[in-house]
């Protein structure tokens, strides 16, 4: 054990000399300090399947669905309220009910 | 009108317009996804990720003068796309538009594709500035008479109207891809037009929806294995049958589809050799092309990876003749980079009219310009402070490391949330259009 050492400083000493030239790779090094799991293959298959596969993974459309009208209840909570008016009281003629996607709002590059 | 469409640095930029909210909190669907000029400039059409494109259309001041001020205005804006969902997947597809593609101007209505992750589209703008009146068997609303009552015959006339933009799906070109569409490109024979996604490219007729050409197919036989994906692909400007894409490897391919009718070999690689030694973790991921565009004069292609712009000749496949450091000072801050997922933003570039300069986007809402030219370069920014009417954009600079100077920023202060994905040059002025997160700038050459 006590032989490696001084090999080992040279090591460090050689990688220093490197790093000074290549930011890159003390870059690469504070990263493997942080997450030492870390795979070499960076650009492989694991990456890019990721990317492939963009976006998160429903159970199935209900589940799609009940997510979408959650982010739409948060955005608009006015649109409700004119549904729970207009229904139930009378006959909706097509001009009284709320557009189908209430959200879809203007761009406001547009306004 | 404003000069050839030359000089980085001779120009002075100043500030022209800026469109979009204010307001510091941005809603997801307001983000700019894809800006374009049309072919003549006239037109300068937005994509954003809510499934919106808006149009916007050049005003000139005063026609008269040499050089003068234009400004662009709200044409038309509809929704291109809508959210929708892969049951076969159980996956959402985003409505985000893609890349926004026009069409040459053959008659009075404007043609343009816009694309999401899945479908295509073709949509026609169209003006009505007159309407027909005195309509027999209807009233004026629409309703229909009540056939007894009509005693006289009159022929209807047409009459003004205020102008009205009318946008209107043509075609729909949907089911040509299983991965995500990351480019549109509309070939020179005005007939065809290639789409890409990350891992096929296929090539479509604009009058026919329902069958496709696949030109390139790079998925390996077994998923494990994969090395690379696309990332972006172009016709030639004049060369019908000529094609580039690009990898994440940091290769460009180049395709002539009279070889044969599946491009999976091509004709010419573009590859920049490695310094082996300099390999580090982060060399594929910083050296994956983003973004490839052919010249206007066809004889080059420019590429953009993370960190650098490169010009290549056509005529040269082992080396780019010029390389540009868009931001080299972020090579030292890789690591966070990878962290918060900056290192795999992809930035977009663009040529200027004559192919003299070249514009691509940073962070800190910072934009490049690089004059090919005069081999010179300027940093400007995008931002509400310089938004007095002509005011010159001042050149930023960004102090690497060691003592600032005034005027300087250092690395360290760059807001990395604030990125110019989204770069366009129109196609004969002086005149760019700069993308922040949520919002359009317009900046012009200083007149005089």
């Amino acid at each position: 054990m006590e032989d490696i050492k001084p090999e080992e400083t040279k090591v460090e000493e050689q990688k220093d000399e490197e790093n000074k030239v290549c930011p890159e790779k003390l870059e690469e090094a504070k990263l493997k300090a942080k997450y030492p799991l870390l795979g070499n293959k960076p650009g492989g298959s694991d990456l890019l399947r990721k990317r492939l596969q963009k976006g998160p993974k429903y159970f199935d459309s209900g589940d799609y669905n009940m997510a979408k009208a959650k982010i739409k209840n948060k955005q608009l909570p006015a649109a409700q309220t004119e549904k729970t008016e207009i229904t139930g009281d009378h006959i909706p003629t097509p001009q009284d009910l709320p557009q189908r996607k209430p959200s879809l709002v203007a761009s406001k590059l547009a306004g | 009108m404003a000069g050839a469409g030359g000089g980085g640095n001779d120009v002075q930029w100043c500030f022209s317009q800026v469109k979009g909210a204010i307001d510091d909190d941005v809603a997801e669907a307001d983000i700019i996804s894809t800006v374009e000029f049309n072919h003549s400039g006239e037109l300068l059409a937005t994509g954003d990720k809510g499934g919106r494109v808006v149009i916007f259309q050049q005003e000139i001041e005063n026609k008269s003068q040499q050089q003068c001020r234009s400004e662009y205005n709200v044409y038309s804006t509809f929704q291109s796309h809508e959210p929708e969902f892969d049951y076969l997947k159980s996956l959402e597809i985003e409505e985000k538009i893609n890349k926004i593609r026009w069409l040459p101007q053959k008659n009075a209505a404007q043609f343009l594709l816009s694309t999401n992750d899945k479908t295509i589209k073709l949509w026609k703008i169209s003006e009505r500035d007159k309407r027909p009146e005195g309509y027999n068997l209807k009233e004026e609303d629409g309703r229909y008479r009540d056939a007894a009552t009509i005693t006289t015959l009159q022929v209807p006339v047409f009459r003004p109207m205020d102008l009205m933009v009318e946008a209107s799906p043509r075609r729909v070109f949907a089911n040509g891809h299983t991965y995500h569409i990351n480019s549109i490109s509309v070939n020179s024979d005005n007939e065809t037009y290639l789409s890409a996604d990350d891992l096929r490219i296929n090539m479509w007729h604009l009058e026919i929806t329902d069958r496709s050409f696949n030109i390139v197919d790079i998925k390996p036989a077994n998923m494990e294995e994969l090395t690379e994906v696309i990332t972006a692909a172009e016709f030639h400007p004049h060369q019908c049958n000529t094609f580039v894409y690009s990898s994440s490897k940091g290769t460009i391919r180049l395709c002539d589809m009279r070889a044969s009718a599946l491009c999976d070999k091509h004709s010419k690689l573009f590859e920049e050799p490695e310094d082996p030694s300099n390999r580090s973790f982060f060399s594929e991921i910083i050296s994956s092309i983003s973004d490839v565009k052919f010249s206007h004069n066809g004889r080059y292609m420019m590429t953009r990876d993370y960190l650098s712009v490169k010009i290549w000749d056509l005529n040269m496949e082992n080396r780019p003749v010029e390389t540009y450091q868009v931001h080299e000072y972020l090579r030292s801050k890789l690591c966070s980079l990878y962290e918060n997922d900056c290192i795999f933003d992809k930035f977009e570039c663009c040529w200027n009219g004559n192919d003299s300069v070249v514009m691509t986007g940073s962070y800190n809402n910072f934009f490049r310009m690089l004059d090919r030219s005069q081999r010179r370069d300027v940093t400007l920014e995008a931002s509400r402070e310089s938004c007095k009417p002509r005011q010159v954009l001042k050149p930023r600079r960004v102090c690497a490391g060691g003592k600032r100077k005034k005027d300087e920023i250092s690395v360290d202060s760059l807001d990395f949330n604030k990125k110019i994905l989204h770069t366009a040059w129109h196609p004969q002025e002086n005149i760019i259009a700069v993308a922040t997160t949520n919002n359009l700038y317009i900046f012009q050459e200083k007149v005089n």
